[in-house]
């Protein structure tokens, strides 16, 4: 139970390290983006569990029922998650710009055209 | 029983995550993320986070989906292969999650309800309280449209504002009438010849918009709201226009209305703050809208979230309408 109860931070820890690493290692720039919405979701997935309560329910008031879960938590996240795609998207439109610009999407290559100019 | 459907789900994770770190192609590595992003969604449910759960299925699995792939097919989708840079980045990344696991270590146990985070004053207003004073069942409702007004409106605000910035860098210039100046180049997008996805999306998108409206005004007594709504109408739109193409979904939505409505959504929201502080409230104090208090409470509520709908709504389709019309319009000349 000990090692359950932090199991699933360890976890959520891996998956952001997962998409951390692919935003440090990528040179592609839409890769880059997905590892930023993999560090991005993973993050969510942390912050809601933190809310969880063992035996608690949906924050939904019901007959019979006292222990909730924290809703707080899924507020944040909520508004979050809708932030999250509209920021994607000028990420993923500026990507476009770039592409139309350059040539191309991959850091090193646009690196070396500004060198060039 | 729940703990073992966690276990199962998070090993899931873990293993499209390393999966989309391993992928090349581009295509994949997109497909992969909208895998994670359905995969997270069944941890948010088995968390109780209902609503959450609701916006990322359509949101991470649908939308943000749809717009990798359409950022793709107008890049390419492939990735230059070369030698990959791997010992700084892992480097990095090890001492980071070392030292965040390290951190965990004082952390309260998951699930534990003495930990902090339940305890204090705050959890507990939003949890019993909360019930007394707004009489809403659903308490993500009242929370996010009343007692944290302000920062919903912050964050309806940031997503009008990158809905802006998506039209200014790849949407077309307009003359004063609505007409595009640029010409189309390419063909338009659609699945003219996948006669069974024709007919059953055109089965599934009523379905769908129904459902947000839905999810829209029920929001008070189960999980949705206006961000969730939104985004579901936005996916019913987008299936739309995947199928029929963009002329079509222009004609259906038209941009100039989408426009508007983008703006409509915030100015309600905004609006109503105002005439609480005409009323002789504060500004967001929606108890002054009706006799009642609790009353006054729910009109506001109700309203807000239709503010946070309606932008919502107008501006994801704008995204997804802007990213295939920009392919559609196919490869830019450089303009100097």
């Amino acid at each position: 139970m000990e090692f359950f109860g932090l199991f699933n931070y360890w976890v959520f820890i891996f998956l952001m390290m997962a998409g951390f690493y692919l935003l440090l290692s990528a040179r592609n720039l839409v890769k880059k983006i997905v590892g930023l919405n993999l560090f991005q979701t993973s993050v969510f997935v942390f912050y809601v569990s933190a809310g969880k309560v063992t035996g608690g329910t949906v924050p939904i008031q019901q007959e019979g029922i006292t222990s909730y879960s924290n809703p707080l938590p899924h507020v944040l996240i909520l508004t979050a998650i809708v932030v999250g795609v509209a920021s994607t998207a000028l990420g993923l439109s500026l990507i476009l710009k770039i592409k139309d610009t350059y040539g191309t999407m991959e850091e090193d290559e646009i690196d070396s055209l500004d060198v060039a100019t | 029983m729940a703990q073992i459907i966690d276990i199962v789900l998070l090993v899931f994770l873990c293993t499209v995550a390393v999966a989309t770190v391993r992928m090349r192609d581009l295509f994949g590595i997109a497909m992969l993320f909208g895998i994670f992003s359905l995969l997270s969604a069944s941890v948010f449910v088995v968390l109780d986070a209902g609503d959450v759960a609701m916006t990322e299925a359509a949101v991470g699995a649908g939308l943000t989906t749809i717009l990798m792939l359409s950022t793709l097919a107008a890049t390419g989708s492939r990735a230059h292969p070369r030698a990959v840079r791997w010992k700084l980045p892992l480097f990095v990344v090890t001492v980071t999650g070392a030292a965040l696991v390290y951190a965990t270590t004082d952390m309260p146990r998951f699930g534990d309800p003495n930990a902090p985070v339940q305890t204090h004053p705050v959890a507990k207003h939003y949890i019993e309280t909360s019930q007394e004073e707004t009489g809403i069942p659903n308490m993500v409702t009242p929370l996010l449209a009343s007692y944290r007004g302000f920062d919903t409106l912050g964050e309806t605000a940031v997503v009008f504002t990158a809905g802006i910035g998506v039209l200014a860098l790849i949407g077309r210039r307009r003359k004063k009438d609505g007409t595009p100046v640029d010409e189309n180049h390419g063909e338009d997008i659609r699945a003219e010849h996948h006669a069974v996805v024709r007919v059953v999306g055109k089965i599934l998108i009523p379905a769908i918009l129904l459902y947000a409206c839905y999810i829209q005004a029920h929001g008070d007594f189960g999980p949705g709201g206006g961000f969730q709504a939104g985004v579901v109408f936005a996916s019913g739109l987008m299936l739309y226009l995947l199928l029929f193409g963009v002329a079509a979904a222009a004609r259906v939505a038209p941009f100039a209305v989408l426009e508007r409505l983008i703006a409509l959504g915030l100015l309600l929201y905004g609006g109503i703050g105002v005439l609480n502080m005409m009323l002789g409230g504060n500004f967001l104090d929606y108890r002054t809208l009706a006799e009642n208090a609790k009353d006054g409470l729910h009109y506001g509520i109700i309203l807000i979230e239709l503010g946070v709908g309606i932008t919502v709504a107008a501006v994801v389709t704008t995204l997804v309408f802007a990213f295939a019309d920009h392919l559609q319009r196919g490869p830019v000349h450089r303009q100097d």
